[in-house]
């Protein structure tokens, strides 16, 4: 109970600290930057959801991603529909995406389930790059409505909604981590066949979980058509994110719902700076490099290391 | 009609080609359960390797493929190594980790290349590139006849060394029974390293195919992770007349939705019948497992 209370006072302060920021914040680049972070700590955290309590390693956020652009992109251009709105439908795409996928795909286990994830990715980027009507392969343009108060620019409130998004999944996460659905998706993790004897009902929680975690990326990806004002399939379907959200998720530990958290953290601010101070391509060998290094050297991620040193510290008293 | 049967030719041809390059995964995914991710991007690796040899020695580049053979089976070994050590041995959620690692290490040979050949197409020089065969009205690349060849007689090759060699039975043996290899007294570790040795070896002729039938870039693993998985997959793990049939069914559908509906849906094909088949018959063609 007290833990709760202390978390939703963070969460409160965050939101002020955030909205003071863009009160008082008069230069643009800034949110530029932090709205790609926040960004990556939703997605990351609804990576989790499902790759790291459930253990099923998810390589479609980029799918699922590129559907919450182009819902608000098809929302947009048939019936310039508000913010709010688009992201409730990317949301609601995104929930009925992840039953699909969770259907089609469940019941395969391991890498099988990973490769389904990506040839669902391909498929889909494939379809929309066929629908002249969203601008095609060549991308489409999107003029934004004007701000409104008390924000003064558009970015700024962006980064306002992502924030209030951040709040949401992991007011989610932490939910599914304390209740029985956690544990029941952790009992499946270990060991499917054992949860499923002892009565844990492993589908409807995998289910529950693929919905879940679509919607989340669904809803983090539906902003991101406004934030660039253009959006093309082979950018908002890039295979970037799903690699660079596993390897967040994964370097900040998913056995926990702080762990997504610092790993986007992390790793968002390492790859902003990457990005301006050297290049795009460096910064996709650093990703690739700490994923690997993490993967081999700290299974558990920063989070388990974390634990491993106060463990550590503990029985060196005792 | 024409158009049609020029499809059905073309598609079989390109489907040898495509099981020379799925046949390495076939052995180190389908018959060693390595989740091998980062197949394809050892595969335009190769090609890379070899478009380096022809362009700077003029070399053929068959040739040159058959040249990086040896550098090829070296760096399967030591990948094997470095996978069992990390992931096979610890044992818990390996497949999960595993499947991390490898796209991890496909992004990184992705930049490398990136940062020393650059992000253009490249292409090799040869003497039957560029010439085309005709019959009546149809015309067949002669780049795709030599691919076709050399495919055929690769992958042939691989089924043959799997079936009668002493080591392709003992990498069989380890598929199907490891426990029973081990109280054979044989090592099941370095039966694996040899197989997954052999698996990235052949990389060096099929990526030479796979520059002499289009021209390469650094992201060109991503459409063939697609293609690759699907063939392996469709074909049952690990067989290998699975491989060659699956493989001409992917090239065949291929070129006919090529010329149905145009270039534009080329890229969903291979996954589609991927997703189509995981969620029908994931057992495969040609099935190992029930």
């Amino acid at each position: 109970m007290r833990r709760s209370i202390i978390f939703w006072i963070g969460a409160v302060a965050f939101l002020v600290i955030i909205l003071l920021m863009t009160q008082i914040i008069g230069n643009e680049y800034p949110f530029f930057a932090g709205y790609v972070i926040l960004q990556f700590i939703v997605l990351a955290v609804a990576w989790t959801i499902l790759g790291g309590y459930a253990g099923y390693v998810n390589f479609g956020t980029s799918a699922f991603f590129g559907v919450g652009v182009y819902t608000a992109v098809l929302l947009t251009k048939a019936a310039d529909a508000p913010l709010i709105v688009q992201i409730a439908a990317a949301a609601m795409v995104g929930a009925l995406l992840g039953l699909g996928v969770g259907l089609l795909t469940l019941r395969m286990q391991g890498i099988f389930f990973s490769i389904a994830t990506i040839a669902l990715t391909i498929v889909i980027e494939t379809s929309v790059t066929n629908w002249r009507y969203l601008g095609g392969a060549a991308g489409i343009q999107l003029q934004r409505p004007p701000v409104t108060p008390p924000f003064h620019s558009y970015v700024q409130m962006l980064v306002f909604v992502q924030a209030l998004l951040v709040v949401l999944a992991v007011a989610i996460a932490r939910y599914i981590q304390n209740s029985w659905i956690g544990r029941g998706l952790q009992a499946l993790r270990d060991d499917e066949l054992a949860a499923e004897c002892t009565g844990v009902p492993t589908l409807r929680l995998k289910l529950l979980a693929c919905v879940i975690s679509g919607a989340l990326m669904c809803a983090a990806g539906a902003p991101g058509a406004m934030y660039l004002q253009y959006a093309d399939p082979a950018s908002a379907f890039n295979l970037n994110y799903s690699v660079s959200v596993l390897a967040m998720a994964l370097i900040g530990g998913t056995a926990h719902w702080a762990g997504p958290v610092i790993g986007a953290i992390l790793l968002g601010v390492t790859q902003q700076l990457l990005a301006v101070t050297i290049s795009s391509e460096v910064n996709v060998l650093v990703l690739g490099i700490m994923l690997v290094l993490f993967v081999v050297a700290a299974p558990q991620g920063l989070i388990g290391l974390f634990r491993k040193l106060v463990h550590g510290r503990a029985e060196g008293k005792a | 009609m024409d158009l049609l049967l020029d499809a059905v030719v073309i598609g079989v041809l390109l489907g040898c080609f495509y099981a020379a390059v799925s046949i390495g995964l076939s052995v180190s995914f389908g018959l060693l359960d390595v989740p091998h991710v980062a197949h394809p991007a050892f595969l335009v690796m190769a090609s890379y390797g070899v478009f380096f040899l022809n362009d700077r020695f003029d070399i053929d580049p068959l040739v040159a493929g058959l040249l990086i053979t040896p550098l090829l089976f070296l760096f399967g070994l030591a990948a094997y190594r470095l996978y069992y050590e990390t992931f096979e041995r610890r044992g818990t959620d390996a497949a999960v980790r595993g499947i991390a690692f490898f796209f991890g290490v496909a992004f990184i040979i992705e930049v490398l290349i990136i940062l020393q050949f650059g992000v253009d197409q490249r292409s090799v020089t040869a003497s039957y590139i560029g010439k085309a065969w005709r019959f009546g009205d149809m015309r067949i690349p002669l780049r795709l006849v030599v691919a076709f060849a050399v495919a055929s007689a690769l992958t042939i090759l691989l089924a043959l060394y799997l079936s009668k060699t002493f080591m392709g039975r003992a990498i069989r043996a380890v598929a199907q029974d490891e426990e029973a290899v081990r109280l054979m007294g044989a090592n099941p570790v370095r039966i694996k390293q040899w197989a997954f040795g052999v698996a990235t070896a052949v990389l060096g002729v099929a990526g030479a195919l796979l520059i002499i039938v289009a021209p390469v870039d650094p992201t060109l693993d991503r459409a063939y992770i697609g293609r690759t998985f699907c063939v392996v997959v469709m074909a049952g793990l690990g067989s290998m007349s699975g491989t060659l049939i699956a493989a001409i069914i992917l090239g065949v559908a291929e070129t006919i939705v090529l010329t149905l509906f145009g270039a534009s849906w080329a890229p969903a094909i291979s996954f589609a019948l991927l997703l189509g088949v995981l969620a029908v018959r994931p057992q495969g063609l040609l099935g190992r497992r029930s």
